[in-house]
């Protein structure tokens, strides 16, 4: 062997970014100009929850870790903003923080009683500790039962724009969800983001090369944690209440579904999931046909069609084109 | 005067074993699957642990490594008592082992692979905020460790992808690329063509040379013919110890293995 031809020949070029940056050229320019044709509340609820599915992908398809419990922290953030909002009085992106720091501390309890436990046993332990958080939500005083926290003014953000104004609100909610959706990126593409990859790939063999998994899937969990009650707390912000749908466990269902929909362990899925199920949402809630139905329906064509998503499928399709 | 650490070692390894188990046992619900089994490698040699299918070699795998914990006994490495230490630990402390079914990064590359040993011993494995070109400086490495076992010209596929044997040998770069002072390889050689478990047998032979290794093998060709010291396995119990001349001409051993003195392999 010869060190000179390891270090030329062999040495083969990592994957370009190019195809990345292309695709977040034209994600920002869409989000720009999107308001012109689509209703801006729309499209900022579509964000809040792309934004949430990104985070929740973050554990299942870059960990392999699937939580039952991610309504906890994206319901728990945007109680807590809601109400900093609401009681306190503080800014915009105070409120944002504090549901941020909400989602952490839930995510650090949950997550270090869950990650003992694996596979489907790790999802029950989820939903079980939010649906335990589901139930203090409805009997703590702050979160006024069935009404929610509603009826707050939006603020100026730093103080200074008025997020009441919906253009105004729109670019925030639309540059804060492309950082969070960078910052997912990051993660993923980072040293840290390759052992969270080796963990999904093989437990064991992570465990026999010296790194202790436990702590790795919980820095995973609390991140996606974050990422998620950032989502909730946009998601407050936007229409002004918190309520127990929120926190409740058909919301954890939901944003499962909105990831396997869009494609599982791929950057664009869960935001095109998002879009789809929304986009689902909002069609049949005003058609007066069961949104339960339509969801049901669609989940078993996601089962039964696009087993990798519809991100995952196209990706597969234009691989398999160019071998 | 200089001390040269691996000299002082080799000198030590002679007399003293890195690792030693003492009265080794393993229950799994009623069944005994290892049973007092004592055990000593040392720096410098070719330990190899035979026995027929079933007999509890993985398991004292699995027991010296901490993946199990042993329902009685005493685990020792480098004057540590491990036996209540985790996993994750052991690895660091310098034990690295590989696995009987295959254990790959399936979905990623044969160089990522390498690269995620790599990545703890230079302190890159916490950075959630730097980019993947953090890790090019670890790839010319990778790269040597992939030559080494025959995979270099392979270096971006998929290790999914792989034949059996040669998933092996992926999964021998990954280990050395941790340079363990103690290495436990279970059946580094299954699957393998005729010419790569030459290959492969002597590459282990000469690691053996910088640690203690301890491998499971039913190749008794290759035992005999780079295994220093052999532990014979048999209903979770050790039969007979010694080197190939002595274990071979065992009677109970060649009854073990029905009479073949090439286990029929
Ligand atoms: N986790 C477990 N739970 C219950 N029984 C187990 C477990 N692991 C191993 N055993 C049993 O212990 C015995 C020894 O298994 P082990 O895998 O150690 O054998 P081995 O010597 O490695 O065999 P082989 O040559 O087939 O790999 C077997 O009877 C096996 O069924
Ligand atoms: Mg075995």
């Amino acid at each position: 062997m010869s060190a000179t031809r390891i270090d030329t020949a062999g040495m083969p070029a990592r994957r370009s970014a190019a195809p990345a940056l292309i695709l977040l050229a034209a994600l920002v320019a869409a989000l720009l100009i999107a308001p012109v044709w689509i209703y801006p509340v729309f499209m900022m609820k579509l964000l809040c929850f792309a934004l949430f599915a990104a985070a929740f992908n973050l554990l299942l398809g870059y960990t392999g870790l699937l939580s039952f419990g991610h309504a906890a922290f994206f319901g728990g953030a945007a109680y807590v903003s809601a109400h900093a909002m609401k009681v306190w009085q503080v800014t915009p992106e105070v409120a944002i923080l504090a549901g941020i720091a909400t989602a952490v501390v839930l995510g650090l309890v949950i997550g270090a009683i869950a990650i003992r436990r694996q596979g489907i046993y790790f999802a029950m332990i989820t939903l079980a500790l939010s649906q335990m958080f589901y139930f203090f939500c409805l009997q703590a005083p702050f979160t006024n039962g069935e009404d929610g926290i509603q009826g707050f003014s939006r603020g100026r953000l730093f103080g200074l724009v008025d997020l009441n104004d919906t253009m105004n609100l729109y670019y925030f909610i639309a540059a804060v969800t492309v950082l969070g959706l960078l910052a997912i990126w990051r993660i993923v593409h980072s040293p840290f983001g390759q052992i969270l990859k080796a963990i999904r790939e093989n437990e064991p063999r992570t465990i026999s090369l010296g790194y202790s998994v436990q702590r790795y899937k919980l820095a995973a969990f609390v991140m996606s944690a974050a990422l998620a009650g950032l989502a909730g707390s946009l998601k407050a912000l936007l229409f002004q209440f918190a309520t127990l749908t929120d926190v409740a466990w058909n919301m954890s269902g939901e944003v499962i579904l909105m990831t396997l929909l869009g494609g599982i362990g791929t950057m664009a899925g869960p935001v095109v999931g998002a879009a789809i199920l929304v986009g689902l949402q909002n069609f049949f809630a005003t058609s007066g046909f069961p949104v339960t139905i339509v969801l049901g329906a669609t989940f078993m064509i996601c089962v039964l069609l696009f087993r990798r998503g519809v991100v995952g499928e196209l990706a597969h399709w234009l691989e398999s084109r160019k071998a | 005067m200089t001390t040269h650490p691996a000299a002082v070692r080799s000198d030590a390894g002679a007399s003293r074993a890195v690792l030693s188990a003492r009265g080794l046992t393993k229950r799994f619900g009623p069944f005994l699957a290892v049973n007092n089994v004592d055990i000593d490698i040392h720096h410098g040699r070719v330990h190899a642990l035979i026995g027929p299918n079933g007999a509890g070699k993985s398991t004292v795998f699995n027991l010296l490594t901490k993946f199990y914990t042993p329902t009685a006994g005493r685990i020792v490495l480098d004057g540590t008592d491990i036996t209540a230490m985790d996993p994750a630990r052991v690895a660091r402390m310098g034990m690295v082992r590989s696995f009987q079914i295959s254990a790959t990064f399936g979905d990623m590359s044969l160089l990522d692979n390498v690269c995620i040993a790599l990545q703890r011993p230079n302190h890159l494995s916490v950075q959630f905020w730097r980019p993947l070109s953090s890790l090019d400086r670890l790839r010319p490495r990778a790269m040597e460790l992939l030559d080494r076992v025959g995979l270099a010209d392979m270096a971006q596929r998929r290790a999914a992808d792989l034949s059996y044997g040669r998933k092996r040998a992926l999964e021998i770069a990954t280990t050395l690329a941790l340079e363990p002072r103690v290495l436990l390889l279970d059946e580094p050689l299954a699957g393998m063509g005729h010419e790569d478990v030459e290959n492969m047998a002597s590459l282990i032979s000469t690691v053996a040379r910088d640690c203690a290794l301890l491998m499971v093998e039913h190749n008794l060709r290759v035992v005999a013919d780079i295994g220093d010291e052999i532990t014979v396995l048999q209903r979770g119990e050790v039969l007979a110890r010694g080197d190939y001349a002595t274990v071979s001409t065992d009677p109970r051993v060649r009854e073990a293995y029905m009479g073949s003195e090439d286990g029929g392999h």
